[in-house]
């Protein structure tokens, strides 16, 4: 189910969230779902390893999230998305940014690329 | 017995849900999005509507991977704004149709063997919050009544573009059975081409939104064709989400008008929206 160049479903620089996916990315996945409730988000920002711990990331898993490495996370990791873009309440970064990181730039180089940069 | 009035087709994008909240319906950026929804608003305060069907999908808010339903329906008393990270929207809980709601679970999982999820309790996120206020008044109360259709576009495998024009046929009959007489829009949420992971983040495709929001209308059934692999190469791999859009249209006769269009797409997202009359039953 894991993508390979030989796949001809394989669209280039997308990583399709399947069963593969989210069985890789279930701890992680859920992590980034407790975000969605208050008393969560306050423990990430007082002791943000402690609530990693409590999920039972992986050391790789808490590595990449310290680091931002928001590419790896959807990569590798079985990150998805509409899961992963809720760190931004936490850390801050907004879509654009963890966009921009996909993609290997910096946020005003994205939103560059964009026609009205207020809309977001 | 019930009608299906109007079909709605509209995209979901939280950023729009914000600006709302934020009053920045005449800020340069947003003005064109909102002033697009205005005409279809209008519309349909004069056509009464009394019950809107959602098809729409959650965004990890209410539904984790634990138990993930590739069809879920509210039928709840309301449905409350749920938290997806940054605290839920100012928005009161939106009001549902119990008994409405019971009979589209028969209908839909005895008559017509859509196998349901039924949830009594259901909190809504921007896949349908974004667009409700924008097309119903909310102020000083919630002035529709939703019955929420929620559709697994996430986790793959997902159901086909045919399974959700299906669910809108399926839709039709559960509508047209009801006893009592309420007016009734069907909406499909989502979309249009985006995509917000992986290198191609920020992929977009007007042509091909302008192309759907025209084959929505005039031949659905080339969209319906269609496979997943085929709407995320031309839409963006999120734009996948663009198949509820079948579900709104399945539940239309094949006797539709084109009220209203709109689109506008500054950002991540072709946002589009389509109001459609359902001429048999005007």
């Amino acid at each position: 189910m894991s993508e390979t160049q030989a796949d001809p479903e394989r669209i280039e620089g997308t990583y399709v969230f399947d069963g593969a996916h989210s069985r890789r990315g279930y701890r992680l996945n859920k992590f980034f779902f407790s975000l969605n409730r208050a008393e969560n988000r306050a423990a990430f920002k007082e002791d943000a390893e402690a609530l990693m711990d409590r999920f039972g990331l992986s050391d790789w898993e808490k590595g990449r999230i310290r680091e931002k490495d928001w590419l790896a996370l959807a990569r590798e990791g079985g990150a998805n998305i509409y899961f992963m873009y809720k760190m931004g309440s936490v850390t801050g970064d907004s879509l654009q940014h963890i966009g921009a990181a996909f993609r290997g730039e910096t946020l005003e180089e994205f939103l560059n690329t964009r026609k009205v940069q207020g809309a977001r | 017995m019930g009608k299906i009035i109007a079909g709605i087709g509209s995209s979901h994008v939280p950023a729009a849900g914000a600006a709302f909240d934020q009053g920045k319906q005449e800020a340069p950026e947003w003005k064109p999005l909102f002033d697009g929804y205005r005409p279809a608003m209008e519309w349909l305060r004069e056509a009464r509507i009394d019950v809107a069907i959602f098809i729409y999908n959650d965004h990890g808010s209410d539904f984790f991977f634990d138990k993930y339903p590739t069809f879920a329906m509210g039928v709840a008393e309301s449905y409350a704004p749920a938290d997806e990270g940054w605290g839920p929207r100012p928005l009161a809980p939106v009001p549902g149709d119990p008994e409405f709601s019971w009979h589209m679970a028969e209908s839909l999982i005895r008559e017509s063997e859509f196998d349901m999820t039924v949830c009594q309790e259901l909190s809504v996120d921007h896949g349908l919050l974004t667009p409700l206020p924008m097309l119903w008044s909310h102020e000083p109360r919630w002035d529709i009544r939703v019955v929420p259709v929620a559709v697994n576009v996430v986790q793959h495998p997902l159901p086909t573009a045919r399974r959700l024009w299906k669910l809108g046929q399926a839709l039709r009959l559960a509508v047209e059975s009801y006893p009592r007489d309420i007016r009734v829009a069907v909406l499909g949420t989502g979309g249009l081409s985006h995509q917000l992971h992986g290198e191609r983040f920020g992929f977009r495709n007007e042509e091909w939104d302008r192309r759907f929001m025209d084959r929505i209308v005039t031949r659905p059934d080339e969209l319906v064709e269609l496979s997943h692999h085929d709407y995320m190469v031309q839409g963006g791999a999120e734009a996948v989400e663009m198949i509820m859009w079948l579900g709104m249209r399945g539940a239309m006769s094949s006797e539709v008008r084109l009220v209203h269009e709109n689109y506008y797409a500054p950002m991540l997202t072709g946002m589009g929206l389509l109001l459609l009359e359902d001429t048999a039953n005007s």
